[in-house]
């Protein structure tokens, strides 16, 4: 999936996700911090609540739309809408306009969908974003969500933003692309199986020798973070973005 | 050798999975069986797939062959059978799985048959068909040496293309030895094989009917096109006098040019093969003059739901399906719980949206959620179904109060369903509600009680996750980003 790179905008709006308004709030001041260092004005709507993902994943399809309709409505005006979660910008971008296939607002929807860009993938395009790394040496590990690579077509861009901080050493998984288990409500209704495959996570990680796992998707962190607490592992578990914005000036 | 008893292998337990996988996830064994294969078979595919565009090329024209046909169906089906018929095969129709069986007892009954020999066949499989031939005196001995394992074991397949992935060597061996007369223990391979072709040949031989599956039906030609690695397919519809072919109504193609595309996607997705060691094309009977082949081929055209399935236009893409279980290989869910979790006969993401509408949501309704929806699947189809998509749907037939499209759809109403929808709503369409409540959420932190139905099972093998004290939102405010 490639899409075209829009010029670098004065503002953009920023979208949070649920997740990271309730349980990660820094990861979204680090995501805009990233941006407006690239001297863009950033505007936090506060009428946006969630996605909508969660519904949809449930088949709640009507439900899904009525929060949809909410989100659209909130970021009129036509500037980029940046996200801090592949998983989310996948709904809003890929799903959006499937959800509103036929509908009167269908035209609406398509509009607002071809706005939304997951952060890293902002920062890299857009943005031309490179850093200077400003940290001790460290070995991390990134895993790659699997909505922000299928979904918005992020392949690279966080991995090629941590290898331009010199004192990183990113570290190579045995299954980078593989799902962690999480999938909303999947890890509830399945929790046997997502255990498993959250527990192969982490044994991947910890195996991979870095020290910290970074993530675009709080999603993932939550339930890998979870996992590595739970287990008592000591690798700790934050948001790409978190990373960033203390490293790299 | 011994004849096996067939086994009926349908599916006794509704809404089973979770039990199954809970099995499947507690032997060790089973797992490592399945991490190893499925690691081994995602790697040759990617080899085979190096060239990306080469793949985006070739998997588009495969897709449209697909789409074409099935756009087409009702008119290719009925080409299908005028071609087949100037080519002498018999085309019978049947709607139900006990249709389609009766047809074959019929053919069987009437050629005097007791013995039959088949080919690997998933919708013989989706019959029960040994069960029922098995029910009414005649004896099918599987030839593929995958299925002829799990024959000998009394066991469904557990993977479309490889049905005995879930065993070792070791496990073989020991199956090999107590089944087949005279077999001593040994994990040599080429021993193993050998003795399981002695106890085939005297099978082949003596079979006075060969069955098989079809993996394209050319409307254009009459042409059967059935692909295999080891010639027992080839063997099978050639050697006995009466050649039953059963496949699914949706396996047609409109022109043989479609073929070439399929036939180099559908191996090199399921195995990484470049191509199957064989690959047999069926245009009829013996013709005089000719020195091998059946005296009789009949084709069996079974419905089982998917003219339903046919006649919604979203789900209709299920139907594209070339059988390869590429989805399979690289669903992290089946690579941990193995085949016979699902209950029914087709496994893993295909069967997820496959099985609930062939059988029904009512019974197969807790597939669709077998799945994280990470998409894996989808990302190698080679004929671009976007299963996690259907996934979605299906969940939401399953739960629609006007569901028609899907047997058994709105079979999992629930209260718990409703007042989930109604307060998610509420609560995610009203800013200030929203606003609200994450500021409670902020007073609890992580103090929420872990009985909470939800959390209890998220926090088996992970921490208690805990809401900041300040929402981004406060905190967004504060900063001033907050300004429009
Ligand atoms: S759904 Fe696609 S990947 Fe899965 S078996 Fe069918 S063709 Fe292959």
């Amino acid at each position: 999936m490639s899409r075209d790179v829009p010029e670098k905008p004065a503002s953009v709006y920023f979208f949070a996700t649920c997740l990271v308004d309730l349980f990660y709030p820094e990861a979204g001041l680090a995501g805009m911090t990233l941006l407006e260092r690239q001297g863009i004005r950033v505007i936090f709507p506060p009428g946006q609540t969630c996605c909508g993902q969660p519904m949809r994943n449930n088949g709640w399809l009507d439900e899904a739309r009525a929060i949809a309709r909410q989100q659209i409505k909130t970021f009129p005006k036509p500037i980029p809408i940046v996200v801090p979660s592949g998983s989310c910008a996948g709904m809003m971008h890929r799903h959006y306009p499937e959800l509103f296939a036929g509908q009167p607002d269908e035209a609406e929807a398509r509009a607002f969908a071809a706005r939304v860009y997951e952060l890293t993938w902002f920062l890299v395009h857009v943005c031309k974003l490179s850093l200077t790394d400003g940290g001790p040496p460290v070995t991390v590990a990134f895993h790659a969500s699997c909505h922000s690579q299928r979904e918005m077509g992020v392949r690279g861009e966080p991995e090629s933003l941590l290898a331009g901080l010199s004192n990183v050493t990113l570290a190579k998984l045995e299954r980078p692309n593989e799902c962690c288990g999480f999938g909303g409500a999947f890890s509830v209704r399945q929790p046997e199986i997502s255990a498993a495959m959250v527990a192969d996570k982490i044994d991947d990680l910890s195996k991979s020798g870095a020290s910290e796992v970074l993530s675009g998707d709080c999603g993932c962190l939550m339930n890998i973070k979870g996992a590595l607490e739970k287990a008592g592992r000591p690798q700790k578990a934050r948001h790409i973005a978190e990373f960033l914005v203390e490293r790299g000036r | 050798m011994n004849a096996p008893l067939p086994q009926d292998t349908a599916a006794t337990a509704p809404l089973a999975f979770t039990g199954k996988a809970r099995v499947a996830l507690n032997d060790p064994r089973l797992r490592a069986n399945f991490r190893r294969a499925m690691d081994g078979l995602m790697s040759k595919r990617a080899a085979q797939f190096a060239d990306a565009d080469e793949w985006r090329t070739l998997r588009a024209r495969g897709a449209e062959a697909r789409a074409r046909a099935l756009a087409k169906l009702p008119d290719l089906l009925e080409r299908l059978e005028r071609r087949c018929a100037e080519n002498a095969i018999t085309v019978h129709w049947a709607e139900t799985t006990g249709q389609a069986n009766a047809i074959v007892l019929d053919l069987l009954t009437a050629a005097g048959a007791k013995t039959v020999i088949k080919g690997k066949s998933m919708v013989s499989e989706e019959m029960h068909l040994n069960a029922h031939l098995a029910a009414h005196g005649i004896t099918a001995i599987e030839s593929d040496l995958g299925e002829y394992i799990i024959q000998l074991a009394g066991e469904a397949p557990s993977h479309i293309v490889m049905p005995c992935i879930h065993k070792n060597k070791a496990e073989i061996a020991a199956l090999f030895a107590e089944h087949i007369p005279g077999q001593p223990y040994t994990e040599n391979v080429d021993d193993l094989t050998g003795a399981a072709r002695n106890a085939l040949r005297g099978a082949f031989a003596a079979a006075d009917a060969g069955i098989s599956g079809v993996n394209f039906a050319v409307a254009e030609t009459g042409t059967l096109v059935l692909i295999e690695n080891e010639g027992n397919g080839r063997l099978s519809t050639t050697l006995p006098p009466l050649h039953i072919a059963v496949t699914g109504i949706e396996k047609v193609l409109e022109f043989l040019d479609d073929v070439p595309p399929l036939l180099s996607l559908l191996p090199r997705s399921a195995t990484g093969q470049p191509i199957t060691t064989y690959v047999n094309m069926i245009s009829g009977p013996r013709r005089p003059g000719e020195k091998d082949g059946p005296q009789a081929v009949h084709l069996v055209l079974l419905d089982n739901g998917r003219s339903r399935v046919y006649d919604d236009p979203q789900l209709r893409d299920t139907l594209r399906c070339i059988r390869c279980a590429a989805c399979l290989n690289h669903c992290p869910v089946y690579t941990r719980v193995g085949g016979h979790s699902y209950s029914f006969t087709y496994p893993g993401p295909i069967g997820k949206i496959l099985s609930p509408q062939l059988e029904g949501l009512d019974c197969a309704g807790d597939q669709p959620h077998a799945s994280s929806l990470c998409g894996a699947c989808a990302e190698v189809c080679p004929v671009e179904i976007p299963i996690p998509d259907l996934l979605v749907r299906l969940r939401g037939e399953a739960i629609s109060p006007t569901s028609r499209a899907v047997k058994g759809g709105g079979s999992a109403r629930s209260l718990g369903d409703r007042l989930g929808r109604r307060l998610s709503t509420a609560i995610l369409g009203q800013p200030r509600l929203y606003g609200l409540i994450s500021r409670l959420a902020g007073r609890i932190g992580d103090r929420l009680p872990s009985w909470l139905p939800g959390l209890n099972r998220w926090t088996r093998v992970r921490s208690k996750p805990a809401f900041a004290r300040r929402s981004l939102h406060a905190l967004a405010r504060e900063r001033g980003y907050a300004d429009e």
